[in-house]
């Protein structure tokens, strides 16, 4: 509940530490397409743990991490097999050699554990709570055993992502042309493999085999959400997965203590995984471009301009015909014959007076000089694609209104040109309707008489 | 198992022309031991714009990536200039089809052509100035040059058609197999690709596409292999482009082949299912 100065600190470095770890080989899973190969790999190697540990009988030792590469890459290998040679979907061959590789671990260590010390909670949860009372002595300073492990794996990762960038980018892109270019895709593949497998094994320890996944996938998703551009969406995976990290422990101390005052505090590995959560759901919603925030703007500021240019349309229209608009009448007009809602309709009755094409006042909504040429584009495009429709698309002449509506808004001056060309220069649309003039200001009945 | 050949590309006697870019003996690939590619022949000459035409499931694509082994073949011999694909790497591009990648990746247009100066490089190696300096020459050249900065996913489908065309031309290779370079393209992509392969030619470079415009293969392309599993013909399209060819390169009727091809392949289903 209280923040214990030169122990809490080390259990925020132990898990800013993993989470960079993770963040280099789960960007390039997921480029791939391969996040769930990371959480198949973390809980697949279980087994090799167990095993590493039985003939060695010890923590610290190196066969522990040996034998969970091994298996991790067993994982990898089997699965692609089964998916290949035995013609099961990718998912399913992945779930069929994990679980079973991680039943396996199980029953192995919680066999193992009648006769040694090694917890089947601390595998699955973590413990990195307890990771700063596990030390080693390095340099006359005693440190947590996690940080050297954790700071090794990656600085490794490091290396080999600077080493293999350019190969691990195109085969993540396009095997195809790697294989062409003679670029074994199939070993940069593995390499991915060990890097997520030793990954996974250095970080069990502090936030379990079933969190780490947490650590992989979701900051490089986030990450991937902010940036189109590669070395910064894996600059943001490994700063995302930071803050992620610092922000779990100090809610697990912090956040129960809101609710209730009898709870000390709650798993910091699973507040990790939760604050990763958080982060990429923020993401989600602010990203610049491909965030939900963004599409949705871009989608209001679109159906505002079309039900403006409507508004335009609908004025010339009136004009042609000799009568007068209200506002109110206008917008009746609008909301009736096109689906634009009534916020929509007052954002678009703004926009058009604010850049001066429509003007208000007492005797009704009227077009500017401006607002009419630009509703004569409007209404030239829609008469120029009601012809076009109807000679070429063999569209029955009562039929052509409603797709030439939202064709006129997408339809700049070359296409004018384009569809003037196609339907011989006419001057009258198929409900005999003239086709205004381009660059004309459009006055109604300049070119015909019947209005 | 000798395929009935209307024009026959190489002299029976040798099996493999050395001047050859591209020197294909005997070829047969399967998917899942259904043949897909049955006894194909053709020796490819030097600085033409092949096109290779056929139905749909003719094995087109399948022919250029089992020449780059890219799919296994059952049986066969390829010779690039009278070597193995191996030996011959770095003077063959591949252009594949543009569905083949994810246009989502976080890449720039700049980022993708500078792959074609992966194999030179060699592993490890980074790019560096020259190469981006050569990738933005490519891509000038396909007319792309102020859109080099811009993520893949922002450009329309005929740039990224165009974005792979400056991907291969960065590979100086002599050689050019492309998956359906015209498939879907707007007019101007079409006429820059058209640009470009012409150039191609002039300066003694061989173009092999896989090409589905029955219409454009007079005025575009100068020799015309036409598939449908075995090749009904190869040689200069002045000479083998006829109704005659096409009709029995398109033609509905199976051919007594194609009936065992397809009988064969239900007898191994049939196998595995039981």
């Amino acid at each position: 509940m209280t923040w214990t100065s030169g122990y809490d600190d080390w259990v925020v470095l132990i898990g800013v530490l993993a989470a960079v770890a993770c963040a280099l080989p789960g960007t390039f899973l997921l480029l791939r397409g391969m996040s769930m190969m990371g959480d198949a790999i973390s809980h697949a190697v279980l087994p090799g743990i167990a095993v590493g540990f039985l003939v060695s009988g010890s923590r610290e030792s190196s066969w522990m991490f040996l034998g969970a590469v091994v298996a991790g890459v067993i994982t990898a290998v089997v699965s692609q097999a089964l998916h290949r040679l035995g013609r099961l979907e990718r998912g399913a061959a992945m779930g069929v050699v994990f679980t079973t590789f991680f039943a396996a671990g199980l029953i192995l260590m919680v066999q193992g554990a009648d006769h040694v010390e090694l917890d089947p909670n601390c595998v699955l949860y973590g413990a990195i709570e307890l990771a700063p009372l596990d030390t080693v002595t390095m340099l006359g300073t005693e440190i947590p055993r996690a940080v050297p492990i954790l700071v090794g794996v990656g600085v490794v990762n490091l290396l080999i992502v600077l080493l293999l960038y350019k190969e691990m980018k195109l085969c993540a892109f396009d095997p195809g042309m790697a294989r062409a270019a003679g670029i074994n895709d199939r070993l940069v593949n593995q390499v991915l493999m060990i890097l997520t497998a030793a990954t996974c094994v250095a970080c069990f320890e502090v936030v379990g085999s079933i969190l780490v996944v947490a650590l992989l996938v979701v900051p490089a998703a986030a990450a991937r959400l902010l940036s189109d551009r590669l070395p910064v969406v894996l600059l943001l995976a490994v700063i995302i997965g930071s803050i992620a990290a610092g922000l779990g422990h100090v809610s697990a101390i912090t956040v129960p203590g809101w609710f209730s005052a009898q709870v000390e505090d709650t798993s910091t590995a699973g507040m990790m995984a939760v604050m990763a959560g958080v982060v990429f759901a923020v993401a989600w919603i602010l990203a610049p471009r491909h965030g939900m925030l963004a599409r949705l703007i871009h989608l209001l500021n679109l159906r505002v301009r079309i039900a403006s240019e409507d508004a335009l349309g609908l004025l010339y229209r009136c004009d042609e015909r000799g009568e007068a608009l209200s506002a109110t009448r206008l917008r009746q007009a609008l909301s009736s014959t096109t689906d634009a809602g009534p916020m929509v309709i007052r954002l678009a009755m703004g926009r058009n007076q604010r850049q001066g094409l429509v003007t208000s006042g007492t005797d009704g909504c009227h077009l500017t000089e401006g607002g009419r040429a630009r509703a004569a584009e409007i209404v030239r495009s829609h008469r120029l694609w009601e012809s076009w429709l109807w000679r070429h698309a063999d569209l029955a002449a009562d039929h052509v209104h409603d797709s030439a509506m939202m064709l006129e808004h997408v339809t700049d001056d070359s296409i004018r040109q384009q569809l003037d060309a196609e339907t011989g220069s006419v001057a009258q649309d198929p409900h005999g309707r003239p086709i205004p003039e381009p660059g004309s200001d459009g006055e109604p009945g300049d070119r015909t008489s019947d209005g | 198992m000798a395929a009935p050949r209307v024009t026959a590309a190489s002299p029976r006697g040798s099996e493999h022309d050395d001047r050859a870019p591209l020197s294909i003996h005997d070829m047969t690939v399967a998917y899942e031991r259904k043949p897909v590619l049955w006894d194909v022949d053709v020796d490819v000459p030097e600085g033409r714009l092949v096109c290779i035409i056929g139905p749909n499931g003719a094995g087109k694509s399948t022919l250029l990536k089992a020449c780059l082994d890219m799919v296994p073949q059952v049986s066969g011999e390829v010779r690039f200039w009278g070597r193995p694909i191996a030996a011959q790497r770095q003077r063959v591009a591949y252009v594949p089809q543009r569905e083949s990648v994810d246009w989502d990746f976080p890449v720039s247009a700049l980022d993708v052509v500078a792959m074609g100066t992966y194999r030179r490089l060699g592993w490890c190696r980074p790019v560096g100035r020259r190469e981006r300096a050569d990738a933005m020459a490519a891509l000038e050249r396909v007319g792309l040059g102020d859109l080099a900065r811009r993520q893949i996913s922002q450009l329309s489908g005929g740039q990224q058609q165009r974005v792979f065309l400056a991907r291969a031309l960065v590979q100086e290779a002599d050689l050019f197999l492309m998956d359906e370079p015209f498939a879907s393209v707007d007019a101007a992509t079409e006429e820059a690709i058209l640009d470009v392969l012409s150039a191609l030619r002039t300066s003694g470079k061989t173009v092999v596409c896989v090409h589905h415009d029955l219409q454009t293969v007079r005025e575009s392309f100068d020799w015309v292999v036409m598939l449908n599993m075995r090749v009904v013909a190869a040689g200069p399209v002045t000479e083998v482009f006829t109704v005659e060819n096409l009709r029995r390169t398109f033609g509905g009727r199976l051919t007594l082949l194609d009936q065992a091809a397809t009988a064969l392949g239900q007898a191994h289903r049939g196998v595995e299912g039981g």
